[in-house]
């Protein structure tokens, strides 16, 4: 019943001749790809008849990884998803750890995790977009992205002491408190970051190499993208105007003044566009949740038993230390309700989700992810048909595939 | 959030239940996920009808689990339908089962073409077997895998793959 690779690759066999047709192999390896994508294009010519995509090359079984490890334990591996936008996910997997238990954060948890969860969006637009740009040789481009992820991966130390997978959230709080050095430093961020998407857009936007390579190419339209499951900037970009930012708030996100960002035309451009818009938004966000951060503690109520206690009162109380020694051993932890939730955020690339199911441990019983990238990348093929082999590097690129997401 | 399920989804429930007698086996709701429990034999239908008559255009997410040792539950396998309206927002979850020794259900693709990859995964994760799927082939692993790795009775560590994985050697490649 099953089919096999070699099933599709294989000529259909409906009696006619197509010897002018030809095979490439694209990939696993490749410049284009980042990580390590496999595309198998069937070609006439130059023109991409048919292209088979074949994934699983980082496959490493995050999903049975999650039902082994507690609700703290995951957000390292959770990280490892999406790489290029790390604290999104955590922030994702929370959420959804969070409304499975039903804890309600604090105001500075949600103001903190909103201002990471946008850093995090510029953070993966800024690479999506200047690799994009490096792909199809505007190296310039790449570069002045680049410099600005660097001081974004610079607060990611500063705040969690990991540049790169910060693992910074905790279930109803945060791994630690940010403080007033950080936010000068976050405060420096948002100021000279324009100057340099300016610089990218004066060296992209009116570019005609750029342009003719992306307009008008791999277009989506409303419908396929509604039929095939898409969402955030690509389905943006194609006139579906869907954020779950504004469409169903969490965190702190109703209190924030910005805009959704949409396009008609649905092609490589209008991706392109959208997210260098989309990061203007995220800059507003940022500016208003620094200067309206509110104070108190970041981990939701210790009573509850549900968040981790400070060092202080572990070393100094009876209580702390039992505290935390029942969030530690594995046969006490939480005590969720035996139920599932699925829960949603609006990550840099689409509607990232959780659906947990819980057996009532502290360990999720399956914890689902709903990967952007998985969803995005299986609308390559409807892409690429009838574009010429030049044109897969600016498709890939401006559908932002995350190989580690994609595979888990 | 309150566990009440909305006046809304009751109503379209039982527009459901009229449709398909006997399809439409319970509504919960939990935390703000209301969840349709339909029967596998009617699944399909009621999938179908969601999408042509209540709206729910776009299918965000299609998975499964594997209850093997989940407390107080008898069918092995279920699978989640995570709907979506797009014009109001609203969302559905659709869940079904299936049992071994074969687990099969009807395939959605030709309702929902995003389903193809996500139906695809679960074949690969469980071995739940889609009915008039196009394409349906391992995704993540290699064909020749054995094993579904993400049903409950298979180990973390595995069964020995990467231990006894073919070496070759210079002389061989």
């Amino acid at each position: 019943m099953a089919l096999k690779l070699s099933d599709v690759i294989a000529p259909p066999a409906d009696g006619r001749e197509k010897d002018y047709q030809w095979t490439l192999n694209f990939g696993p390896q490749h410049p284009a790809t980042h990580t390590t994508l496999r595309i198998i294009l069937n070609l006439d010519g130059e023109v991409i008849i048919h292209s088979i995509p074949d994934i699983g090359y980082l496959h490493s079984g995050f999903e049975k990884l999650g039902e082994h490890l507690d609700f703290n334990q995951y957000v390292t591996i959770v990280d490892r998803m999406n790489y290029i936008s790390p604290v999104a996910n955590e922030i994702a997997w929370h959420h959804a750890v969070e409304s499975l238990l039903g804890i309600d954060l604090t105001p500075r948890c949600k103001y903190i995790r909103v201002i990471f969860a946008e850093l995090m969006r510029l953070h993966d637009h800024l690479l999506c977009v200047g690799a994009a740009a490096l792909d199809m040789g505007a190296f310039t481009a790449f570069l002045y992205a680049f410099n600005q992820r660097e001081k974004i991966n610079e607060l990611n130390e500063w705040a969690s002491g990991q540049r790169f997978h910060p693992s910074y959230t905790r279930v109803g709080g945060l791994q630690r408190d940010i403080d007033d050095n950080w936010i000068a430093k976050l405060r420096a961020f948002i100021k000279q970051l324009p100057s340099a998407i300016v610089d990218v857009t004066r060296l992209l936007n009116r570019n005609r190499i750029f342009l003719d390579r992306t307009r008008g190419v791999g277009v989506l339209t409303r419908e396929e993208a509604i039929n095939r499951s898409v969402t955030g900037p690509v389905a943006r970009a194609s006139g579906l105007v869907r954020d779950l930012r504004k469409d169903e708030p969490y965190l702190a996100y109703k209190d924030f003044d910005f805009k959704v960002v949409a396009a008609k035309e649905g092609d490589c451009l209008a991706r392109y566009l959208v997210r260098m818009e989309e990061m203007q938004e995220s800059l507003k966000i940022l500016s208003q949740a620094v200067e309206n951060l509110p104070s108190g503690p970041v981990n939701a109520a210790v009573d509850d038993r549900m968040v981790l206690p400070n060092q202080l009162s572990v070393y100094r109380s009876i209580e702390g230390l039992i505290h935390h020694f029942e969030l530690f051993m594995n046969n006490r932890k939480w005590s969720p309700p035996v139920e599932e939730v699925y829960a949603a955020t609006e990550s840099p690339n689409g509607e990232l989700g959780f659906y947990i199911v819980s057996d009532g441990t502290g360990t999720a019983y399956r914890a689902r992810t709903r990967p952007p990238s998985f969803i995005h990348f299986a609308l390559f093929n409807h892409l690429v048909q009838g574009h010429t082999i030049s044109e897969v590097a600016p498709i890939l690129g401006s559908l932002n595939i995350i190989a580690a997401e994609l595979d888990r | 959030m309150s566990n009440e399920i909305p006046p809304v989804i009751q109503a379209l429930g039982e527009a459901v239940s009229a449709e398909f007698p006997g399809g439409l086996l319970a509504i919960t709701t939990f935390r703000g996920n209301h969840r349709f429990h339909v029967c596998p034999k009617h699944a399909y239908g009621v999938l179908k009808y969601l999408r042509a008559r209540a709206g729910f255009g776009m299918l965000i997410d299609l998975s499964a689990a594997d209850y093997l040792q989940y407390p107080d539950l008898e069918d092995r396998y279920g699978i989640w339908y995570c709907l979506l309206d797009v014009d109001n927002g609203r969302r559905l979850i659709v869940k079904t089962t299936a049992n071994d020794p074969d687990p099969k259900v009807e395939s959605v693709v030709d309702l929902w073409e995003g389903a193809n990859w996500m139906e695809r995964e679960v074949y690969d994760m469980y071995g739940i077997e889609f009915l008039h799927h196009p394409d349906l082939r391992r995704i993540l692993l290699p064909d020749e895998f054995v094993g579904y790795p993400l049903r409950r009775d298979y180990p973390m560590r595995g069964k020995g793959e990467r231990h006894n994985f073919p070496v070759l050697t210079r002389a061989e490649g």
